[in-house]
C-alpha cells in the first residue's frame, strides 16, 4: 500500500508498545453491531489505472481548448499565465495547512498580506480579507457585514435583479435564519431608479453588479450618496478584469467590494474551486468575516507577518463570530497574487481592452445578422445580451454538435421575460477567426 | 531571513508576461469610465518566480516533514491527485456548458456521492459545500428546516459539547439558533446527565464529532443517539475526525442524520495553506429532500442500457444554494483518485493505521507528559504541555522548541476544556520512524525544560523568523502594503 508504510514487522512492535495484541482491539469502545461494516465499492487500482480511467473520462467532456466558448455569466475563459500554475505546484504552498504557527508560514502569510494588498489596490478600497468560497459567499457575507453595521437593527437588504442569479440565491440560503427581508429583485426587470427608490430606514445595505450580469456598466453616479444619506450601506459585485481599465467601486463610494476572483488566474474547473475576494473600509475591519494577515516584528525586530484580529473568528469567539468561516481558499489566493503580479499594471489593463474590443467587435458582427438584435444599450464590458430568432438552448445545441462551438447562456433560465435571449461572452481568449465563425454559425442556425 | 514584498520589487515599465495586439478594430473605449491609475506591482517574470521559491521556502508543509496538527488530518496528499485534476478534460470545461458536454463531470460527481454515502451509512449527499464549516451551515439549515416544514417551530436550541470545534456555535449562531453548551465527564464522553437534562421539545438537534476532540470515541455514543431522538431532535456529526471511521464504523449506522465530511482531510485533498479544501454534506432518507444543491442525479427518461445520462436535480424542499455552481470540482476529483486508488479495504487500512499511529505515539509519551484523559485514543490524542520540575514552561514553549528539531508543532490550546492543550493526529502516512523521531524530540524538549527553560521560551532559534509580535499586529493593524512611490 502505497500511502501506508508499515511493515508487518512494525506493527508488530507497534501493538506490543500499546499492549494490546491485535489492530481490531482498539476499536473496543465502538458499537459491535456498527463495527468493520462492508463497504461496497469498486476495487483498489493502481495509479496507472486511475489515471487512464480517469483520462478516458475526462476526454468524453467538451473543453475549452477543443470547443471555442462564448459562455460566461459568473465563469470566465481567461488566459492563465505559465508562472501561476507553477507557483500553486510547489509542496511548500499546497500542501501547507492554514498559518498558526507563523515562524514556519511566513511564505503563505507573506503571499496572503500581498494578496489582501493587491485586492485593495484593484478595487480601490482600504482592507481586504485572506478570501472567502467564491463570489457568491462573499456577497452573502457582505449582508452579513452590513446588518451587524446596523446592530442588526436594520433588517432589509435591497438586491438589484441584474446581481448574478445565483448570487441572490446564496444569500437567501446564509440569511433563512436571521428573520431579514431580502427584496429589490422580485421585479426580474426593475432598474437602479426602482431600487433607490426602495431605500428606507430599515435597509441595512443595497447591493448593486457592476458590470451587471447582463454585462452592463450601471449608472452609479449618486448611488452612493443616496444610500448613504439612507444610512445604509453600498455593496459592490464586481468583474476583477474590467478592474484593469474601469473606475474602482472603491471611486463610486463603495463600502464593501465582492466578487468572484476566478477570472485571476483560476481554471473554469467546472465551477470550482475559485475565490470570493471581499474589500471594504478600514471602519469595517472588525465586522470583516474571514482570515486576516498583519505585519509586524520578530524578536529581532525583523519584518514577519501574523493572522491578526482572530478575536472576530469561530476559534476564538465561538458562537460569537462574525462567521463560522474556517477554511478559505487560500490556494486560489495565492493563484490570484501570482497572477495580478504577472500581469502587472501593464498587463491587467491589456487584458481588459482585449476583452472590450473583442466584445464589441462581436457585438457589431451579431447586430448586422438577420433575425438577431443587441439588445445591450449600456456601455458593457465583455459579455452582452442578444436577442435570437429561436430558443437559446436550441441554438446552443446546434452550435455545438454541428460547429463544435459553446454558444452563450440562455437568460429564459432565471429571466422568463427573456426568452430567446442569449448572454454572450468574449474573451481575450477568443481569436477573431473564432468569433468570426460563431457569427456565421448563429446566421446559420437562426434559420432554424 | 526577509523577502522584499512584490511591489518592493516593483519598477515602472516592467511586466511578467506578454499578450497579443489587438486582432480586432479599436472600439471607443467609454472614457467616463476609466480609471486614472492602477497601483499593480511592475515586475519581470524572473525576479516575480524566485519571490515566490524564497517565499514558498519560508514555509514548512506536508511534503517536507511531520505535520501532526491534530483535528486537520494533514496526511500526505498524492501526486496522482495533483495530475487527475489537472487533466485539461476537467481543468478547462465551464460550469454552465450544456450538460451532454459535460457528461464526464457530471458522471465523477455522481458517482463519488455514491461512494461518499456507501462510506458514511447515508442515503443523501451534496458536494456543494466549499469547506467543513459550509458543509456545518448546510446541515444546520436542513435540520432547522425540516423541524419547521413539519409544522414544529418551538425548537431553537443546538447542544453543543464543550470539546466541540468552535466552527459548531458558529454555524448555529448563523443559522439563527441557540447553542447550549454540554459538559463533558470524567472519561471525555458527553456527560449523559446534562443531555438528559437538556434534551426537549426545544431542540433542534445536537452537533457532535465522534471520535471527539480528544481522540476519543465517546463510550455512549448509543444512549446519546437515544436521548436526541428521543425528544425528537436530529444528531450532526462533524466529519473533522472521520479518518478515524473509514471502514470501521458507518456514522449512519451510529445514529447520526446529517454530516459533513472534509475532502481535504479524510480524502487526502490538499489543505493549500488554508483551503480550498471541500466539505459535502450527508444524511438520511428523510433529509435528503433538504439537501442544498443542485446534485447530481441519473436523467432515468434520458438513459437507456448501454448509456447512463446524468443530470442536475435541486432536491425538492432544498435549503437553497450555499454556493454558486456546483462545489470544489477540483477536490472532487482529487477524492475519487483517492478512493478508487485505495479500495474498501485500503480505506480500512488508513483508519486502523491513523489509529494505530495515533496509540503508538501516546504510549511513547505517557509518563513524560500527563495525559488528562487516558484510554485508548482513536487517529488523534491530547496531552497537556506540561512538565514536571519546569514550571515557567507552556505548551507554547514546547510547540515552537519542536519546530527547531525540523517538526510541526501540534495544535495547542484547543480543545479548550484540556489546559495547556497539546493535540497530536499523526496520520496513518507517517511511518514508525518519524514516529519515533517524534517522540524522541518530545522527550529531550522535557529534558530540556527542566535544563534549560530559556532554550524553550525563547524558540524557535532555527525558523525564518523568531517569535512574532502578535499584540503589536493587532494594535497598530497593518494590512496592506503601500505601493512603492504612492503618496
Amino acid at each position: 500500500m502505497s500511502y501506508i508504510p508499515h511493515t508487518d514487522a512494525e506493527r508488530r512492535q507497534m501493538l506490543e508498545v500499546i499492549g494490546v495484541r491485535r489492530i481490531e482491539d482498539l476499536f473496543y469502545d465502538v458499537p459491535e453491531r456498527t463495527r468493520f461494516p462492508k463497504l461496497n465499492l469498486p476495487p483498489p487500482l493502481s495509479e496507472m489505472e486511475v489515471m487512464w480511467e480517469l483520462q478516458a473520462l475526462s476526454e468524453t467532456n467538451a473543453d475549452v481548448d477543443h470547443y471555442p466558448i462564448f459562455l460566461g455569466a459568473g465563469a470566465y475563459n481567461h488566459f492563465i499565465p505559465s508562472t501561476v500554475d507553477y507557483v500553486l505546484s510547489r509542496g511548500e504552498f499546497y500542501t501547507a495547512y492554514t498559518p498558526y504557527q507563523p515562524e514556519i508560514s511566513q511564505g503563505t502569510l507573506q503571499a496572503m498580506f500581498e494578496y489582501q494588498s493587491l485586492i485593495v489596490n484593484l478595487t480601490g478600497m482600504e482592507v481586504s480579507n485572506a478570501s472567502h468560497y467564491d463570489g457568491a459567499t462573499s456577497l452573502a457575507e457582505a449582508v452579513i457585514l452590513a446588518l451587524n453595521a446596523s446592530r442588526r437593527q436594520r433588517r432589509k437588504v435591497l438586491l438589484s435583479p441584474a446581481i448574478h442569479p445565483e448570487y441572490r440565491q446564496v444569500v437567501r440560503t446564509y440569511t433563512q435564519g436571521m428573520g431579514l427581508t431580502v427584496t429589490g429583485d422580485e421585479d426580474p426587470t426593475a432598474a437602479l431608479p426602482q431600487l433607490l427608490s426602495q431605500l428606507d430606514e430599515n435597509t441595512a445595505c443595497l447591493c448593486l453588479q457592476v458590470p451587471n450580469f447582463f454585462g452592463e456598466l450601471e449608472e452609479v453616479q449618486g448611488v452612493a450618496e443616496a444610500v448613504h444619506n439612507a444610512g445604509a450601506l453600498f455593496v459592490v459585485v464586481c468583474d476583477p478584469i474590467s478592474l484593469g481599465l474601469f473606475q474602482p467601486p472603491g471611486a463610486y463610494g463603495a463600502d464593501v467590494v465582492v466578487g468572484e476572483g476566478q477570472p485571476l488566474g483560476i481554471p473554469l474547473s467546472f465551477g470550482g474551486p475559485y475565490l470570493g475576494f471581499f474589500a471594504t473600509r478600514m471602519e469595517h475591519v472588525r465586522r470583516m468575516a474571514g482570515r486576516l494577515v498583519g505585519e509586524t516584528v520578530d524578536m529581532q525586530g525583523r519584518r514577519g507577518y501574523v493572522l491578526t484580529l482572530s478575536t472576530r473568528e469561530q476559534h476564538i469567539r465561538r458562537e460569537k463570530a462574525t462567521s463560522n468561516i474556517c477554511t478559505n481558499q487560500g490556494l486560489m489566493a495565492l493563484a490570484a497574487a501570482v497572477y495580478l503580479s504577472t500581469m502587472g499594471r501593464c498587463g491587467l489593463r491589456q487584458v481588459a481592452e482585449l476583452c472590450y474590443h473583442k466584445a464589441h467587435y462581436a457585438a457589431a458582427e451579431i447586430a448586422k445578422l438577420e433575425g438577431y438584435a443587441v439588445v445591450t444599450k449600456r456601455p458593457f464590458f465583455k459579455e452582452f445580451v442578444v436577442r435570437c430568432p429561436r430558443p437559446v438552448a436550441e441554438i446552443n445545441r446546434e452550435l455545438l454538435d454541428d460547429y463544435g462551438i459553446i454558444g452563450g447562456f440562455d437568460l429564459s433560465i432565471h429571466y422568463p421575460h427573456l426568452a430567446n435571449h442569449m448572454l454572450v461572452c468574449v474573451t481575450e481568449m477568443n481569436t477573431r477567426e473564432e468569433i468570426d465563425e460563431f457569427v456565421q454559425a448563429l446566421a446559420e442556425v437562426g434559420e432554424g | 531571513m526577509t523577502e522584499p514584498t512584490i511591489y518592493e520589487l516593483s519598477s515602472p515599465g516592467r511586466c511578467g508576461v506578454t499578450l497579443p495586439q489587438p486582432d480586432v478594430p479599436l472600439a471607443e473605449l467609454p472614457h467616463e469610465w476609466l480609471r486614472e491609475a492602477l497601483p499593480l506591482p511592475e515586475v519581470s517574470q524572473a525576479d516575480l518566480v524566485r519571490h515566490y521559491v524564497h517565499l514558498s521556502q519560508m514555509n514548512y508543509a506536508v511534503d517536507i516533514g511531520f505535520y501532526p496538527l491534530g483535528s486537520c488530518t494533514m496526511k500526505y496528499n498524492p501526486k496522482v491527485n495533483e495530475q487527475a485534476a489537472r487533466l485539461p478534460g476537467f481543468a478547462r470545461t465551464h460550469p454552465l456548458q450544456p450538460l451532454e458536454s459535460v457528461q464526464g463531470n457530471l458522471q465523477l460527481m455522481y458517482e463519488l456521492q455514491e461512494w461518499l454515502k456507501e462510506i458514511g451509512g447515508f442515503a443523501g449527499c451534496s458536494l456543494q459545500p466549499a469547506a467543513g464549516a459550509h458543509g456545518e451551515l448546510s446541515g444546520v439549515l436542513m435540520m432547522r428546516k425540516y423541524h419547521l416544514d413539519r409544522g414544529d417551530t418551538g425548537r431553537t436550541k443546538i447542544l453543543i459539547p464543550d470539546s466541540a470545534h468552535g466552527t459548531n456555535p458558529a454555524s448555529t449562531t448563523m443559522s439563527g439558533l441557540q447553542m447550549v453548551e454540554l459538559p463533558s465527564d470524567e472519561r471525555g464522553n458527553v456527560d449523559l446527565e446534562a443531555l438528559r437534562a437538556a434534551c426537549g421539545p426545544d431542540v433542534v438537534g445536537m452537533m457532535l464529532t465522534n471520535p471527539n476532540t480528544l481522540g476519543l470515541f465517546d463510550e455512549h455514543m448509543e444512549e446519546i443517539s437515544a436521548l436526541v431522538h428521543g425528544c425528537g431532535g436530529l444528531l450532526y456529526g462533524d466529519g473533522a475526525n472521520l479518518n478515524a471511521l473509514l471502514g470501521i464504523s458507518k456514522p449512519g449506522d451510529l445514529g447520526f442524520d446529517v454530516m459533513h465530511y472534509n475532502l481535504h482531510k479524510t480524502f487526502s485533498t490538499p489543505h493549500g495553506g488554508g483551503g480550498p479544501g471541500s466539505g459535502p454534506v450527508l444524511c438520511s432518507a428523510e433529509l435528503a429532500p433538504y439537501l442544498p444543491g443542485p446534485i447530481v442525479a441519473i436523467d432515468e427518461a434520458a438513459s437507456d442500457e448501454d448509456n447512463v445520462v446524468y443530470k442536475l436535480v435541486m432536491p425538492e424542499k432544498s435549503i437553497g444554494r450555499v454556493r454558486a455552481f456546483y462545489g470544489n470540482f477540483g477536490m472532487f476529483v482529487r477524492a475519487y483518485a483517492y478512493i478508487r486508488i485505495l479500495g474498501p479495504e485500503g480505506l480500512r487500512a488508513v483508519s486502523e493505521h491513523a489509529v494505530l499511529n495515533a496509540n503508538y505515539l501516546l504510549a511513547r509519551l505517557r509518563g513524560t507528559y500527563p495525559v488528562p484523559y487516558d484510554r485508548i485514543c482513536k487517529h488523534e490524542f491530547v496531552i497537556e504541555g506540561r512538565i514536571e520540575g519546569a514550571p515557567t514552561v507552556r505548551a507554547l514553549d514546547i510547540s515552537k522548541r519542536l519546530i527547531d528539531y525540523g517538526f510541526h508543532p501540534p495544535t495547542n490550546y484547543f480543545p479548550l476544556i484540556v489546559r495547556e492543550a497539546l493535540m497530536i493526529e499523526p496520520t496513518e502516512t507517517e511511518s514508525k520512524e518519524t514516529l519515533d523521531a517524534f517522540a524522541e524530540a518530545l522527550l529531550r524538549i522535557a529534558e530540556e525544560a527542566r535544563t534549560d527553560p530559556e532554550l524553550l521560551h525563547t524558540a524557535p532559534h532555527k525558523a525564518p523568523v523568531s517569535r512574532l509580535d502578535e499584540v503589536r499586529a493587532a494594535r497598530e493593524l497593518v494590512l496592506c502594503a503601500r505601493p512603492v512611490g504612492a503618496d
